[in-house]
């Protein structure tokens, strides 16, 4: 039966959502947890702001300074950043290729699920005793000798989330691979998605020894392995290897989708098709490959010597050419095209050279031999920060602008959005260009604190106001979803008008069998093709007929809060003797759940033609 | 994403099964034979005592290889048509699995 506009009470939504398998809700949940979790590791740096605003500051701590900026990059790496990322892939991707779903409905919920899960349990670490302290790399030879049980929380919570992660990427993959509709062929595929394939296989390749890293640490913290210490045999160093080797992929992971969104923007409001698509293929599945052979220019200062240190040098500085192209390729898509600045477009056209200047920096620090001087400095806050905010922040809320009408049916405030961008783009360059300065002059980054009369009052000022501005965005972006969400008007299929891709040629927000017929693909840019030849909607490639629809499941819930008790109780074992009790509960949810899973036989269900059609003419206005 | 209904003669389509299955029987009973005669090869080199490890080790590491592919191509079917993103992304993974490895034990020295 079809669930469309159909008023439902709160708790019928909210039930609605715990089981919810349609990757369109799931995008919704990923959008709210990851905005949740990124206002609050913009909390975390606000105050790691405050408290370095003026010299010898006593604000907060100095040991709670060390979990606050161990949490502000935890959190916004892997609970923010990650789930924005799924949540537009989620939002947008089956609709590209002209699928009615993921492959695996079922894994897409579980996936969110125990992402938020991890998410959630790492942040009890606040309450429960202290928060890691070890820094978002969490270096063993630092976090073995944390005292709390932070970086217990840091090692569970992260592995939970990992799990949630490696099952989104792989039915992505799956989802890619399989689910195009008829005449979308790998060459017809929207930029977006082929970077969500890339990033995918990213995902595939790199989670795993983050896994591995993570499972020694939890040995050695609270089963009495000794895998990093040196003193009983282990090597400290293979941690910050096996970290490196999923976190080098982890930056790509965070900014092919980023540039997977620009691609789309660029293309809509300068009414052109990508310049040299297939050269931004190339590009990015270069870049993806590449990544998995830089890991060790993270540690150059590590001792690994002069050969070690030349090759990755050269390896890194490769990247730089394929990342070159599809500047290039931006800015010809732009040239002579009829350009609308709205505001994804002005998040478009401010990333290029706050990315470049990213670029540019990390080529300083690829010099292995000039590394040495900015290592643990401020000049790499500066640089991380610019590819970070100014490539994957940008293209967030971008994405969250562009796609937005999609996902709600109703667009943003096109001036507030436009504060929202001035605000935090000045915000931005303001906090981060003048760290470069500092880590040049020799400020040391994590540290709480720096004495008056070196040189690094002002630029710890302005960097801090800076930082006041990209609240006060953030603020008015709020603003603008409450604003919308109350008084915005429904719009139609293609609301910027200059849609290209399949997502815009559906009614906004999509139905939940997005199309009513498979569409026949006819080249790149579908949904244009069809429009330049006076047709309104897409060719169908199947006759109109009952919908195949998986149904709703509380179990990818029940699995993950198994997963999310057991690691509690393993975190305490040593302390209470609930503890190991606890985590065997906790495991047997998640396996009886498992097993339910297995045994019942799910069907799914069948929305009916008649159905389908009254939808269609209803809703659609197609 | 595609239905193949092929409207035919079922006759044809059983016989022409049947003797590719038959084929495919044959190649299978071959790589098992052989893959038990690598195994007891390996036992021997192992066991003999004129081999040093030197040679032993190395050599049944290749045998270790040869029997990875009849795995993959006789039992798993990776020899049959429309396996290519399948091979594509196991031999992705071995490339930068080989490569990390590698980097691991000639530049690196952990």
């Amino acid at each position: 039966m079809s669930t469309l506009a159909r008023k439902k009470g709160v708790g019928a939504v909210i039930w609605d959502y715990l089981t919810t398998v349609d990757h369109k809700k799931i995008a919704i949940l990923y959008l709210i947890a990851g905005g949740i979790f990124f206002l609050l590791g913009g909390l975390e740096a606000m105050i790691i702001r405050i408290q370095l605003a003026v010299p010898n500051n006593d604000f907060i701590s100095a040991g709670f300074y060390n979990e606050v900026l161990t949490m502000h990059g935890t959190t916004m790496i892997f609970l923010a950043a990650m789930p924005l990322v799924f949540a537009m892939m989620n939002a947008v991707v089956p609709i590209q290729i002209g699928a009615r779903d993921v492959a695996f409905p079922f894994l897409n919920a579980l996936g969110f699920w125990l992402f938020f899960f991890g998410g959630v349990f790492l942040n009890l670490s606040w309450f429960l005793g202290g928060a890691p302290d070890a820094g978002w790399t969490s270096y063993a030879s630092l976090s073995l000798a944390s005292p709390t049980h932070g970086i217990d929380f840091y090692v569970l919570g992260l592995q939970i989330s990992g799990f949630g992660t490696l099952i989104g990427g792989i039915n992505f993959l799956v989802t890619i691979i399989n689910m195009r509709a008829p005449g979308m062929t790998y060459m017809r595929m929207p930029m977006f998605t082929w970077a969500t394939f890339v990033t995918s296989a990213l995902i595939l390749f790199a989670f795993p020894p983050l896994t591995v890293g993570l499972i020694f640490m939890m040995m050695d913290r609270l089963f009495g392995g000794n895998f990093f210490d040196p003193a009983l045999g282990g090597n400290t160093i293979i941690w910050e290897h096996l970290f490196w080797i999923f976190g080098h992929p982890e930056v790509y992971i965070l900014v092919l989708p980023a540039f997977g969104i620009f691609s789309e923007i660029f293309a809509t409001f300068s009414r052109k098709r990508l310049f040299g698509y297939s050269s931004m293929v190339f590009a990015t599945v270069l870049i993806g490959f590449l990544g998995f052979m830089v890991w060790a220019h993270h540690m150059f200062t590590v001792g690994m010597g002069p050969i070690a240190n030349a090759i990755f040098a050269v390896a890194t500085m490769a990247i730089a050419v394929p990342t070159g192209i599809k500047i290039f390729n931006w800015l010809f898509t732009m040239w002579g095209g009829s350009i609308r600045f709205t505001t994804p477009m002005m998040y478009a056209v401010a990333f290029i050279p706050s990315f470049v200047i990213g670029g540019v920096t990390g080529v300083m620090n690829a010099t292995a031999a000039a590394d040495y001087q900015y290592h643990d400095s401020y000049f790499v806050v500066a640089h991380f920060h610019y590819v970070i905010v100014g490539g994957v922040v940008f293209a967030l809320l971008a994405g969250a602008h562009y796609w937005w009408p999609k996902m709600f049916g109703k667009m943003l405030d096109e001036k507030l959005g436009k504060v929202t961008f001035w605000l935090f783009f000045i915000g931005f360059h303001l906090t981060f260009f003048i760290q470069h300065f500092l880590g040049l002059m020799g400020m040391p980054r994590r540290v709480f604190t720096f004495l008056p009369g070196q040189g690094f009052e002002t630029g710890n000022m302005i960097s801090t106001i800076g930082a006041f501005f990209m609240a006060a965005g953030t603020i008015v972006l709020l603003a603008n979803v409450v604003i919308t969400t109350v008084k915005g008007k429904r719009v139609g299929n293609d609301p910027w008008e200059d849609g290209r891709t399949l997502e815009w040629a559906v009614s906004s927000p999509a139905p939940e069998y997005n199309f009513a017929q498979t569409p026949l693909v006819r080249g790149l840019d579908a949904y244009w093709i069809e429009k330049m030849e006076g047709k309104k909607g897409l060719t169908p490639a199947e006759p109109l007929g009952d919908i195949h629809m998986p149904n709703p499941s509380i179990l990818p819930f029940v699995i993950s809060l198994g997963l999310f008790v057991a690691a509690f109780g393993f975190l305490f074992h040593n302390d209470h003797a609930w503890g190991t009790p606890v985590g065997v509960v906790g495991l047997l949810i998640t396996l009886g759940a498992m097993f339910f899973r297995s045994i019942i036989d799910d069907h799914g269900f069948h929305i009916h033609k008649e159905e389908v059609m009254e939808a269609e003419k209803k809703g659609a206005g197609a | 994403m595609a239905n193949h209904t092929h409207v035919q003669n079922p006759k044809v389509d059983v016989q022409y099964r049947r003797k590719k299955n038959a084929e495919e029987m044959k190649h299978q009973i071959v790589s098992f034979t052989l893959m038990i005669f690598l195994t007891l090869i390996a036992f021997f080199a192992v066991g003999y005592e004129g081999f040093s490890a030197w040679f032993s080790v190395p050599f049944i590491l290749l045998l270790a290889v040869v029997q990875v592919i009849f795995q993959l191509y006789y039992f798993m079917h990776m020899s049959h048509k429309g396996h290519e993103l399948p091979a594509l992304f196991l031999y992705g993974g071995v490339v930068v699995a080989f490569v990390t490895i590698w980097a691991f034990l000639t530049v690196v020295w952990i």
